[in-house]
């Protein structure tokens, strides 16, 4: 399907929004945060605006701001206005004639943001209600019609269901149906589509683009993801420690960045259709806590371009008008990157990834170090706590097989519900699997004996996704380090030196060996698993997201640390993501999951530059590049529909009721095929190549490489 | 059906410890004492026989007087009382005056407690606020015995103010006055307002404190946020979206207070001199009554029962998330 | 998405807490009076001239004075004297109790919740059959057997009655502990069962049983005065601040009521002053979200 994309606007005399120098600071217990630093920016009518930043940068709160919605205990300055009148200092009976009116939001977690005791139709027919008069059917009716415009299938029964009923992707729907109820002139999204899954986000861009043409509203869309912004966005603001440090048209600021923030957060980004041929530039340190800003330019610590005055002042937001209209830049030094057009290889180190002498013995001649034979594991479905009854199954993983040998990394990729995590945890209890083998490092599970599968957790170990859940936060991270060591039996004489062996190489001081986990920053929480992984010399490491749930700047470093891991030590990893960018960067072979099934597996760059499987070839439309003119021409495959239950699955192949291939291309009879008969995986391409997909009718089509014009 | 199910768990749960009550009374208690204690003390065969017909003779074998109360049950009677009475006559007259203590005070306790409770979330840390709070947690420190006997002096302090006698501390009523004419009912009213004033009280500290926390629960939530930013002004959000969620752990509460409420009226009835459950409750085990004693026992029970399933009930009622799940 | 800090100061959790909680004034207060009332109630009579058995053949029904600071009861006794044995009492038993009950709460919850399957149903019908059976009926029933043994039976039976309640909240904690990454970390790295209940799951939730435990104390006090204010609980010639109320309450109102003001105020205020305690501990060890740093 291929969605035509708006041309650029020009910016317009009249800004919609007008935001000048707000400052928002709260109170806390170690001091006030501020949390926005004299941000300016302008809005104009239909314009799309992308607020780019990390935690701590500030966007959310601003946000928040314009809308009235903070609370009482913050403390406001500066200047917001909309079509030329102040906002800031209403009282909340004004602001509210404006709220869902005239601006209107749309929040992050959708779960959380609807209220769970009132049906869908009727929150969003409250919308109305409060702004116009009308009767509670006509409202209602209202409300069915924005349901079924974003998208919404059997929209009258729908409405009359309650929020815990709808997926995630619904839910932002419904969201979005709620904020332009009343046509409103400007849209804030706060992350809108952080908590969703790719294929899903792409369809909830989609509905925002529908969105915005049904209102014609501004939208301002605040993101941590630049790919997203590459593609939706008209102008960006990118914003650090609560102050905008670039801003300017999207192709302006992605072609040409001119402060060395954005241009290491470009560089840091893993691009997922050139893989690790081209290396990642990370930015070292950490985003700076709000409560002790030191003088100078917020970003001075870990930029590499620093000066003695860069510690000194803070650098203002000045025009650079020779990088295009209206860029400006925060940064002492931009007149010297845009004469010498400076990149961010020239800026930042580059780690070059060396590679790894086992992978110059070809891959079947290596032993093997992880052997899935279809494997299955099923889940029932109990009700009641003392007499329990099954209503179902969830068939979370239904029959898998892969391998991987020694040395090797495999990208286990999927969405939500697809069976990636029940996979690992059923690895990793090393018990037999309802059906099928698995065969760790030659143990197979079904005849493991209690010592054996003790031997074995030696050898396996696994690093988690949310660094801050995966360590204790009760326990001194050297208690935590040493766990493991000394329940295989090593003394305690040589487990301190061990510890502080461990620590120098993830990167960390020995001496904060006694801090708990709270007083790191999360890429050091992260770093601190691997480390506790690294503790017994494992041979295999299973990897669960290991990155998703760091700030972005702060990812590469942790990426080129695994990849400097498995060179040294000769590792193999199990690497489980969602974030197909990194798995490309990393992994030697790819596996694609649906629905607890394999739908495709191979070589890295087979899968990525010629997927086979219509499921692939939609994931890797789904997401979004940070090259805004690539973004804009790309042919864009919208899936249809939810992720299925895994309690429920589709007969014959998993993927046919989604499937693009099958709506759109294949007639009736072979249809059939689909609806009746799963399908194995074949090899593609030539025989005996390292690629296989499981499709009747699969067919390469190199998804990235398809722009149109 | 889910609930169906949860009924048969608890109407067995319920069996098993009326008869753990009933086994534990009969081997603790000794109704024999009472007779033997007399002066002068009856002969052993008259005991014997009087024990006998009460289904209280610590000789015939456990299993068979059990066996005997159970046979009673089915039958739909609870066997007799120590004086020889009927102990479902008692129960009857006894729950009759319990409920009329309790009711008008713990429903007006609880409506007092919710609404303040949600009025001092929304102005958290204001004067109110925090004079409620201190308020609820004094009371929540007094014992009810000890809260009954300063009520009843109290009241005994407003009657000398007044000049004439406003309001009783003991019994329900004056004897002598009839039900049902203006001074009977005037004179039952205000032998209740002592006793009910201490369930007031006490419901209201309780159920603020609960509903103050459940608000500030939800006060800080997603939803309430996007109420607002749909334009709700933000006393219409917190009444229509904060409220309405924050009640339903409150059902909750509401089912278990209904319950234990009992236990706290053994108090008021002892101060206050009200011939209820309460105090049957005391005297029963006083007196050794057996077949007293596990009847209450089961009583207690099935208020626990009735508690838990109507819980399980308003919860489902006000949240949506549990009805099919 | 980690909230930026960067790396504070090398600050405990312990001290943390501890300052959090010398910031509230009342609850300061309310530890201090529980430390009083403790040294009043044990050291107090070495000091004081009368004891609580004591009889004053000169002093029959006296009205607070200088000699019997609480003033005497008709038969001679001296209140001063007999409350503090009172307080004795009633602080042992709370205590004793809670720490017991408490600790029961947490095993069986955390059992239930982390074995599941059989352990867990069992645990759980346990938990509603003592919760169905009712508490102060057996204990009162039960009591003429441990008349003229000592009261640690008596302080058993109302841990047992107490604990069922925090051990739902715990097992319900536990369910949700358990599929945190940190417990999967262990169970991989090969540690076993009890370890990790005892080593990442109850510190884990050490804030709630420490405000549980304390909350227990005074639910504790306040039940033993229940059974003992009837005979119940605490018997003759042993004494507890609920006996003294049952043998004092007509006094009220009276002109020698000042023999059921001292044990009941005194009986208010320590409840009181432990629920202080409570409330500060709680704040202190889960501050409300609400000064945190924003995103």
């Amino acid at each position: 399907m291929i969605v035509p994309i708006p041309p650029l606007y020009e910016a317009p005399a009249q800004p919609l929004l007008e935001v000048a120098n707000l400052s928002v600071s709260f109170p806390s217990e170690a001091g006030p945060v501020a949390a926005v630093r004299g941000l300016s920016y302008r809005v104009s009518p239909g314009e799309v605006l992308g607020i780019v930043g990390e935690s701590g940068s500030g966007k959310s709160v601003s946000s928040l701001a314009v809308m009235g919605l903070l609370p009482p205990r913050a403390r406001v300055a500066g200047s917001i206005r909309f079509r030329g009148n102040e906002l800031l200092g209403r009282t909340d009976k004004e602001l509210s004639s404006l709220r869902g009116n005239k601006i209107s939001m749309i929040f992050q977690d959708p779960l959380s943001a609807l209220t769970p005791v009132y049906t869908v139709g009727d929150q969003i027919a409250e919308a109305v209600e409060i702004h116009r008069k009308v009767s509670k059917k006509a409202a209602l009716d209202r409300a069915i019609e924005l349901l079924t415009l974003v998208g919404i299938p059997e929209a009258p029964r729908r409405a009359t269901a309650f929020p815990h009923e709808f997926s995630g992707g619904m839910r932002q729907r419904a969201m979005i149906a709620m904020a332009i109820a009343n046509d409103p002139d400007l849209i804030i999204a706060d992350e809108p589509t952080t908590a969703l899954d790719v294929t899903i986000q792409a369809q909830i861009i989609e509905v925002l683009r529908t969105a915005k043409k049904a209102t014609g509203a501004a939208i301002v869309m605040i993101t941590h993801d630049l790919g997203v912004i590459a593609g939706f966005a008209d102008r960006v603001a990118v914003m650090y420690a609560g102050k905008p440090v670039e801003t300017g048209a999207v192709d302006d600021v992605f072609y040409r960045p001119r402060m060395p923030y954005t241009l290491g957060l470009l560089g840091s980004l893993p691009r997922l259709d050139l893989g690790n041929r081209v290396p990642l530039t990370p930015i070292e340190g950490d985003p700076p806590s709000l409560v002790h800003l030191p003088p100078g330019c917020p970003f001075a610590p870990r930029c590499p371009m620093r000066l003695e005055v860069c510690e000194r002042a803070e650098p203002e937001l000045i025009p650079m008008p020779a990088s295009g209209v209206a860029h400006s830049t925060a940064c002492h030094r931009s007149a010297e990157i845009e004469e010498k057009s400076l990149t961010s290889a020239d800026i930042f180190p580059a780690a070059q990834a060396s590679e790894q002498p086992a992978n110059r013995i070809p891959r079947d001649q290596r032993p093997t170090v992880l052997e899935l034979a279809g494997m299955v594991k099923h889940y029932p479905l109990v009700k009641g706590s003392i007499i329990r009854r099954r209503t179902g199954t969830v068939y979370a993983v239904d029959g898998i097989s892969l391998d991987i040998r020694e040395g090797e990394t495999l990208g286990l990729v999927g969405e939500s519900g697809c069976g990636k995590t029940t996979t690992i945890m059923e690895i990793l209890s090393l018990v037999p699997p309802e059906s099928g083998k698995i065969v760790v490092l030659g143990k197979d599970t079904s005849v493991i004996s209690g010592p054996e599968r003790f031997e074995v957790r030696r050898e396996v170990s696994v690093v988690f996704q949310d660094p801050l859940a995966s360590l204790d936060p009760r326990m001194p991270i050297a208690d935590i380090l040493a766990e493991p060591l000394e329940t295989h039996g090593v003394p305690a004489s040589v487990r301190s030196g061990r510890i502080a062996e461990l620590l120098k190489t993830v990167g960390l001081r020995p001496e904060h060996a006694g801090r708990y986990p709270q007083e790191f920053s999360g890429g050091q929480r992260q770093r601190i698993g691997i480390a506790r992984a690294l503790a017994l010399q494992p041979k295999l490491l299973i990897l669960d997201e290991p990155v998703s749930a760091l700030d972005v700047s702060i990812r590469a470093g942790v990426i080129n640390l695994l990849q400097r891991l498995k060179t040294e030590l000769d590792l193999s990893y199990l690497f489980v993501a969602h974030d197909l960018s990194v798995v490309r960067y990393i992994a030697d072979r790819a596996a694609v999951m649906y629905l607890g099934k394999i739908m495709e597996i191979g070589h890295v760059d087979q899968v990525f530059d010629l997927p086979s499987h219509p499921y692939t070839q939609a994931l890797l439309s789904a997401i979004p590049l940070t090259d805004p003119r690539m973004e804009r021409a790309r042919r864009r495959i919208i899936l249809r529909g939810d992720l299925p239950s895994p309690a429920n699955p589709p007969s014959g192949c998993r993927f046919r009721g989604r499937c693009q291939k099958f709506a759109d291309e294949l007639d009736d009879v072979r249809r059939r095929r689909c609806i009746e008969e799963q399908p194995l995986l074949t090899v593609q391409g030539a025989p005996g190549a390292d690629h296989r997909a499981a499709c009747h009718y699969a067919e390469a089509y190199a998804v990235l490489k398809d722009v149109a014009g | 059906m889910f609930l169906l199910r949860r009924l048969v768990y608890l109407v067995l749960l319920v069996v098993l410890a009326t008869s753990l009550t009933y086994v534990l009374a009969a081997l603790a208690l000794n109704p024999r004492s009472n007779f033997e204690g007399r002066n002068p003390a009856p002969p052993p065969a008259v005991v014997d026989a009087l024990l006998d017909d009460l289904n209280l003779n610590n000789k015939t074998p456990m299993l068979k007087r059990f066996g005997h109360w159970i046979d009673g049950l089915i039958h739909g009677s609870l066997g007799k009382t120590i004086d020889g009475g009927s102990v479902n006559d008692e129960m009857g007259r006894r729950m009759g005056v319990s409920l009329r203590l309790l009711l008008i005070g713990s429903i007006l306790g609880s409506l007092a407690g919710v609404a303040a409770g949600a009025y001092s979330a929304v102005k958290q840390y204001g004067f109110s606020d925090h004079l409620m709070t201190f308020v609820s947690f004094v009371i929540l420190s007094i014992p009810t015995v000890v809260l009954s006997v300063f009520i009843a002096i109290g009241g005994t302090s407003v009657n000398d103010l007044l000049g004439r006698r406003m309001v009783y501390n003991t019994g329900e009523y004056t004897p002598g006055l009839s039900n049902w004419t203006e001074a009977g009912i005037t004179d039952r009213l205000e032998h209740l307002i002592l006793p009910s004033l201490v369930l007031i009280l006490q419901g209201f500290a309780f159920y603020s404190r609960y509903q103050r926390n459940s608000m500030l629960d939800v006060l800080g939530s997603d939803f309430v946020r996007t109420a607002q930013a749909k334009g709700l002004r933000r006393p219409q959000a917190l009444i229509k979206h904060a409220l309405r969620t924050a009640l339903i752990p409150m059902g909750t509460f509401f089912a278990y207070e209904f319950a234990l409420i009992f236990i706290g009226s053994i108090f008021v009835e002892k101060i206050f001199t009200w011939h209820g459950m309460g105090e049957w409750f005391i005297q029963s085990i006083q007196r050794n009554d057996v077949n007293a004693t596990a009847a209450i026992g089961m009583f207690v029970a099935v208020l626990v029962l009735i508690a838990g399933f109507l819980s399980d009930l308003v919860t489902a009622m006000l949240d949506p998330r549990v009805r099919r799940s | 998405m980690t909230a930026a800090t960067g790396i504070s100061k090398s600050d405990s959790r312990g001290r943390l807490v501890l300052r959090r909680f010398l910031r509230r004034r009342l609850a300061l207060f309310g530890l201090l009076m529980v430390v009083l009332f403790f040294g009043f109630a044990y050291v107090g009579p070495d000091f004081y001239k009368w004891n609580y058995n004591q009889l004053d053949p000169a002093a029959f029904l006296e009205p607070p004075s200088a000699s019997h600071w609480f003033g005497t009861t008709q038969n001679g006794f001296d209140m001063f004297a007999q409350t503090m044995r009172g307080m004795q009492k009633s602080l042992i038993i709370g205590l004793v109790g809670a720490l017991l009950s408490t600790a029961i709460a947490a095993l069986a919850g955390a059992a239930a919740g982390y074995f599941s399957g059989w352990t867990d149903r069992g645990i759980i019908a346990l938990i509603d059959l003592l919760l169905v059976l009712p508490g102060f009926l057996i204990i009162a029933i039960l009591s003429p057997l441990f008349q003229r043994r000592t009261w640690l039976i008596f302080v058993v039976l109302l841990a047992a009655f107490q604990w069922m309640i925090t051990a739902r909240v715990v097992r319900s904690m536990t369910l949700s502990l358990k599929e945190r990454e940190f417990i999967h970390a262990a169970r991989f790295a090969g540690v076993s069962n009890w370890k990790i209940i005892l080593r990442h799951l109850l510190p884990n939730m050490s804030s709630f049983l420490v405000i549980d435990a304390t909350i227990n104390v005074s639910s504790l006090i306040l039940a033993e005065v229940g059974l003992s204010f009837f005979g119940f609980g605490v018997q003759p010639p042993d004494i507890s601040l609920g006996t003294l109320i049952n043998d004092h309450w007509q006094a009220a109102g009276t002109q020698d009521g000042y023999q059921f003001y001292f044990p009941a105020i005194l009986l208010v205020a320590l409840v009181l002053c432990v629920n202080l305690v409570g409330d500060g501990l709680r704040d202190a060890l889960d501050p409300n979200a609400g000064m945190g740093a924003p995103r």
